[in-house]
This record gives C-alpha cells, sequence and structure tokens, in this order.
C-alpha cells in the first residue's frame, strides 16, 4: 500500500479532478460544433464548451501550481495517460445523440453548480476565487440543460423516447459523483472541499423536481459504475478521446503552438 | 466568394416603378423589407444571400475538422469561437433572406437537396494543422475583401447583417495569421505544414472570387443595384497584392510561380487558377462535396425529433397556460 | 414549412441607462428559449445587460407608403427642435 496522501498530494488530486471533468466534457460537447439539430443549440452547445475549457484552464493550472513540477495546463491536459486522468466516468461517454448528451450535461450540471456553491466558501482562496467566477457560467449551463431536458421530455412521444433512454443509459455513472475516498477526506478536514457524499440529498432534490417536470422515470437502482475518480478504471472511450486531443503534442514533441 | 456566380434576374416589372427604385439605389438609400422592389431583386438577393449563409454553415466543417485535435486549450478555445461565429454568421444572414419571404426551413431544404449552392472553397479538405491558420488568413481574409464593401450593399437587413459580420469577422484573419506565423517559425515539421497548407489553398482561395465578370450581364445588373459592389477580377486583385507580401513576411515559398511584381500596373502579376477545376467543383465533382452535403443532412435529420419535440413542449405549456387562465 | 420554430426580434439594452435596440433575429420554440437563444447568440461578445424578444408576427409596423402621411407633418413643425431658437450667447448654456 502506498504511503498516505500528504496534504499537498490530495490537493492536486482533488483540482485534477475538478479541470479533468471539464476539460473531458468540454471535449464531448466541442464535438457537436457543426452538427447540432438546430443553429440556436450549435451556438449555445459552443458556449458551453468554451466555459469549460476557460475552467479547464483555470483548474489544471492551478493544479500545476499545486504540483511544483512547473507543469502548464497544456502539459497536463495533453500529456498525461488515460491512468493519470481524474474525471467521473460520466463526461467520457460518447454523445451518441442530442438527447443523451443534453442528459448527461444536465446530470452533470447538477452536481458542479452544488459543487461550486460549497467551493466558493473554501478555505482556500485560490479554490474559492475560481469557484467565484465559474458558478455564474455553470449556472446559466444548469438552466440551459434543464430547460432542455424538461422540453424533450415533455415534448413528442420520440423525443420522450430518446430522453428516458439517456436516463437509463446514463444512470449508473451518477453516483461515482458522490461516493467519497481519502482525497475528499482530507479537502474536507482542511475546509477546502465539501465531503462528496454530503452533496446527494440536494442533488436528488433538485434532479428530481426537473426530471419529474420532464414527465421521466429515475430508474430505480443505485448501482453506481466507479474508476474514474481514482483513475482504476476509466471507460474504453477515454483512450479514444486522447488520441484525438493528444495527437498533435504527442506526435511532435516539443514543438510550441 | 461566399456567394459565386449569382444569376441576377430580369426585371419585367412597371418601368416606372423601376426608375424611381433605381432613383432611390443611385441616391443612397436603403431598401427595407416592406418597400416595393423588383421581383428580380428580390429573387436575386434571396439567392445571393442564401449561398452566403449556406457557406457559413457549410464552412463550419472544414474547420470544425481540428477543434478535437487543436494542439492547446488556447487553440481549441480559438478555434471554437472561431468555427461558433460562423454559425452565427450564417444565422444572421438567413434571418435577412427571411426578410424577402422565404424560410430559414426552405433554404436549408434547398441546400440540402443540391438546389442551392455554398462557396466551392469549402469542399476542399483540411488536412494538417496548419490549414487552420491559412482558412483563417486565406479564406476569411479573401471573404472580408468582399464583405466589407458589401456593409454599404443597398438592402438594408443584409447592410445589417454584414456589418455586423465584418465587426466579429475582425478576429478570423488575425487569429489564422497569428497561428500559421507560430508554424512558418517553428520546428521544420511545422514549417513543412505551414508551406503545404499555403500551396494547397492558394489556387483555391483566389476561386473564392469567381471567374472573370467584366462583361457579365448579370454582374452589370447586380452593381447597379448594389448587391454587389466590386468586379471579382478587381476583389482578386487586391487579395493578391495584399497577400503576396505578407506570404514572403512568414518566410514561406510563394504558391505560384508566375507571382512577380508588376511596375507598370502597380499590381502583382499572378497565375490564373485552373477554372475547368472550379467548374468540377462547382458541379459537385470537389474532393469534399458529398461528404460536406452528408455531414448537414445527417444533422438536419439527426435534429428533427430535437426541434419537433421543443415546439410539441412549447405548445403544450402555452395550452396548460390558457387553460389555467 | 410544417414545424418550423417560429421567428423572434431580439432587442438588447447594451448599457444601463440605454434604450434597447434592435440587434437581429433569431428562432425558438417560445419565448422563454428565444431569451437563452438571445443570449447565447447576441451577446457573445458582452454586448447586452437586458434582452427582449418578440415573436415577430406580433411587430405591427407601418407601411412604407404611409411614410409621407406618417412622417412629413413633423417636417414642417421645425420649432419642436431646440436650434429653432436663437438664444443670445450672454445667456448661457440652456
Amino acid at each position: 500500500m502506498a504511503a498516505p496522501l500528504t496534504d499537498n498530494e490530495a490537493l492536486f488530486q482533488f483540482l485534477l479532478r475538478m479541470g479533468d471533468n471539464t476539460l473531458i466534457l468540454g471535449h464531448r460537447v466541442s464535438e457537436w460544433c457543426g452538427h447540432s439539430p438546430v443553429l440556436e443549440e450549435d451556438i449555445a452547445l459552443a458556449n458551453t464548451a468554451l466555459d469549460l475549457i476557460g475552467q479547464t484552464q483555470m483548474w489544471l493550472g492551478l493544479a500545476g501550481e499545486v504540483q511544483g513540477e512547473e507543469k502548464s495546463a497544456d502539459d497536463l491536459a495533453f500529456l498525461r495517460d488515460v491512468w493519470d486522468f481524474r474525471n467521473v466516468l460520466l463526461v467520457e461517454v460518447p454523445n451518441e445523440d442530442f438527447g443523451r448528451t443534453l442528459m448527461r450535461q444536465f446530470l452533470f450540471d447538477a452536481w458542479h453548480s452544488i459543487q461550486l456553491g460549497h467551493l466558493m466558501k473554501s478555505s482556500d482562496e485560490r479554490v474559492a476565487a475560481i469557484a467565484a467566477k465559474t458558478s455564474k457560467e455553470v449556472a446559466y449551463h444548469l438552466e440551459r440543460s434543464a430547460d432542455t431536458v424538461v422540453g424533450l421530455g415533455d415534448g413528442t412521444e420520440e423525443s420522450h423516447g430518446y430522453m428516458q433512454a439517456a436516463l437509463d443509459y446514463l444512470w449508473p455513472y451518477v453516483g461515482e459523483m458522490f461516493v467519497s475516498d481519502e482525497v475528499d477526506a482530507a479537502m474536507a478536514k482542511a475546509g477546502i472541499a465539501p465531503d462528496p457524499a454530503s452533496l446527494r440529498a440536494d442533488y436528488d432534490a433538485l434532479i428530481g423536481r426537473v426530471l419529474a417536470e420532464a414527465t421521466l422515470n429515475i430508474p430505480d437502482s443505485g448501482f453506481a459504475h466507479k474508476g474514474g475518480r481514482n483513475g482504476k478504471m476509466h471507460t474504453e472511450h477515454l483512450g479514444h478521446l486522447l488520441t484525438q486531443m493528444q495527437w498533435l503534442q504527442r506526435a511532435y514533441p516539443g514543438a510550441s503552438w | 466568394m461566399y456567394a459565386q456566380m449569382v444569376q441576377s434576374e430580369a426585371s419585367t416589372d412597371d418601368p416606372e416603378k423601376l426608375a424611381a427604385f433605381q432613383a432611390r439605389i443611385d441616391a443612397g438609400e436603403k431598401i427595407e423589407p416592406k418597400d416595393w422592389m423588383p421581383a428580380g431583386y428580390r429573387k436575386t438577393l434571396i439567392r445571393q444571400i442564401g449561398q452566403h449563409a449556406h457557406s457559413e454553415i457549410v464552412g463550419q466543417l472544414p474547420e470544425g475538422n481540428w477543434i478535437t485535435r487543436a494542439p492547446t486549450l488556447e487553440r481549441k478555445a480559438i478555434l471554437l469561437a472561431k468555427v461558433q461565429d460562423e454559425a452565427g454568421h450564417g444565422l444572421y444572414l438567413y434571418c435577412a433572406a427571411e426578410t424577402l419571404g422565404v424560410s430559414r426551413d426552405e433554404l436549408t431544404e434547398m441546400l440540402l437537396d443540391g438546389r442551392m449552392k455554398y462557396s466551392s472553397i469549402f469542399n476542399y479538405p483540411t488536412l494538417n494543422w496548419a490549414d487552420m491558420g491559412a482558412v483563417g488568413w486565406l479564406v476569411d481574409g479573401a471573404a472580408i475583401m468582399n464583405q466589407v464593401p458589401l456593409q454599404r450593399t443597398s438592402f438594408g437587413p443584409y447592410s445589417r447583417a454584414m456589418i455586423r459580420v465584418c465587426k466579429e469577422e475582425s478576429f478570423h484573419a488575425r487569429q489564422g495569421f497569428d497561428a500559421i506565423r507560430k508554424m512558418a517559425t517553428g520546428t521544420p515539421a511545422q514549417k513543412k505544414m505551414a508551406q503545404d497548407a499555403v500551396n494547397r489553398l492558394w489556387f483555391p482561395a483566389l476561386m473564392m472570387f469567381g471567374p472573370s465578370d467584366a462583361d457579365s450581364v448579370h454582374s452589370t445588373q447586380s452593381m447597379a443595384w448594389k448587391i454587389k459592389m466590386n468586379t471579382n477580377d478587381e476583389l482578386r486583385q487586391k487579395f493578391v497584392d495584399q497577400t503576396v507580401p505578407q506570404i514572403e513576411f512568414l518566410g514561406l515559398d510563394l504558391p505560384d510561380e508566375g507571382i512577380t511584381w508588376n511596375e507598370e500596373r502597380g499590381h502583382y502579376d499572378y497565375s490564373d487558377p485552373d477554372w475547368s477545376e472550379f467548374f468540377d467543383v462547382i458541379k459537385g465533382n470537389g474532393p469534399c462535396n458529398t461528404d460536406r452535403l452528408a455531414a448537414r443532412n445527417k444533422a438536419w435529420k439527426d435534429g428533427e425529433w430535437v426541434r419537433d419535440g421543443l415546439l410539441a413542449h412549447a405548445r403544450k405549456k402555452a395550452a396548460r397556460k390558457h387553460a389555467a387562465e | 414549412m410544417k414545424n418550423e420554430w417560429p421567428l423572434w426580434e431580439i432587442f438588447i439594452r447594451g448599457q444601463h441607462g440605454m434604450s434597447h435596440r434592435h440587434v437581429g433575429s433569431l428562432h425558438a420554440p417560445d419565448a422563454e428559449m428565444a431569451i437563452k437563444n438571445a443570449r447565447d447568440v447576441y451577446t457573445r461578445r458582452n454586448e447586452g445587460v437586458s434582452i427582449w424578444v418578440v415573436e415577430a408576427n406580433n411587430i405591427a409596423a407601418s407601411s412604407p407608403s404611409d411614410k409621407g402621411p406618417l412622417y412629413e407633418p413633423s417636417e414642417s413643425k421645425v420649432y419642436r427642435h431646440p436650434t429653432f431658437f436663437d438664444i443670445p450667447d450672454e445667456v448661457g448654456a440652456m
């Protein structure tokens, strides 16, 4: 068994979790650009992706600082392999269709907005500052994704079918956001971030309200895939995503772009 | 240009009204959607603005091709913001066309089934990262040549859309030049990418202006109506004159051996693009025509349930509200 | 088209204290989504502090042939414009 985490290592891991979530989700959302159902949605999705890329620069930038090995946000994004990534599995599953993309966005936004609400009160000023800036963006993401989930859930029979299928597929990936481990314990103890498990009640209330309005049924299962937040077992999809994302940096090492 | 070889319609309207209309245009007045206008003016504009809008939307694809492979977070954000702007420009232009009595969905259907065209340039592939620089710098650079004068076009909604587009577009060419400059001064491999991009995209960029139209009847009518502001050759020459020194600044080889400074004319001479290739591309035989249209068709078809679903919900919500009152 | 989203006209207040100005149009299934779409489409560069949306169908407009009767009468009422009045310089700002 490895030596116990130092506070600094725990903080680094926590920042990777925040930054990898936004990095991978931002990447997925950016895949829609030019292919959305309607121009207005294309523009809106690009805005969401742009926000997430900007948030990644902040979280991974701070992670690099805390790590103390002179690594930039780009180094962390483009030069780590799958096992070093700390995002939840939810954000790496493929877009599939617009319904699944928006459902994934909503399920993530709901957690993200609650999490950032707590982080604004973080004992670490740098974390609190990033949270204060990004929480406004995320509040809008949540408003938009929740509205779209309601609109499509309560739309036509066909759109309802797509959204229920999306929820059924994604539900097993929700639980991982609320599993606490030793990194979280260290963060909670230091007053830097809340214990993930403590966010579940607020989360259930929020998504329960929206999904009821969307006339969708939350699957009756508490099963949760896990392995993303600690890097022990990502999905097969992440490797393919990184193959694209990191290609230029890997093929032409040391070049400046 | 983004609208190439737009045929203008001959007018069959009352000569007195036509003369009054022409007088308004000559006086620099803007024509607004509810004003009387010749049927030919309306039809030509729908064709031109529609084609311009389609070019923006199809134009998202070659650059979108590299969003997921952008080499840094900042480059990814810049590229995404730029391609998003193109969606916005398409949107503004469709709205301008809609004031003439055609719906966006109708225009879209005409693009998807091939009745309407988009610019030839977007049927060329983007093959290496330097293409993202070259497209912004050369393709957007060429488009701006045309769009800046179009801000003064006679049709009010088109002019206003162009003003907005030009305002937003100013960063596009600059970011492209910045990206390719980084490559041209980078490693040998990067420089090779930059040269490859310029070599491949130079003639397709020149083709964007369309074949010589000095003697074209369509062109004369469109210019009288102030919906075309310059001849194709004028704009192409301006583009060459502006771009050649930039290529030299980058330290790249000129992509055409025919480029020489002509002291007498005060312009660069250059080789004519292969117009038979241009007409092939226009006819649907460019390297990417089939893929581009297939991608647009897929997005439209896959998105149908989304558009219908959100509209159905809006109607239900309105009905519920109505019932509660 | 059978299921095309309605067209909305978008008005944005650029700064506090200014009036809303027409900036363009877009499509949306209803007013709420039109506001959200306007935020995403027309304020990408920090252009606004407040958004109005009006369904294009609901705008009543004067027709161009009314141009004379509607606007010309005001042209003769030059006294409505401050420059009509000659105020001696020594009176000061007014």
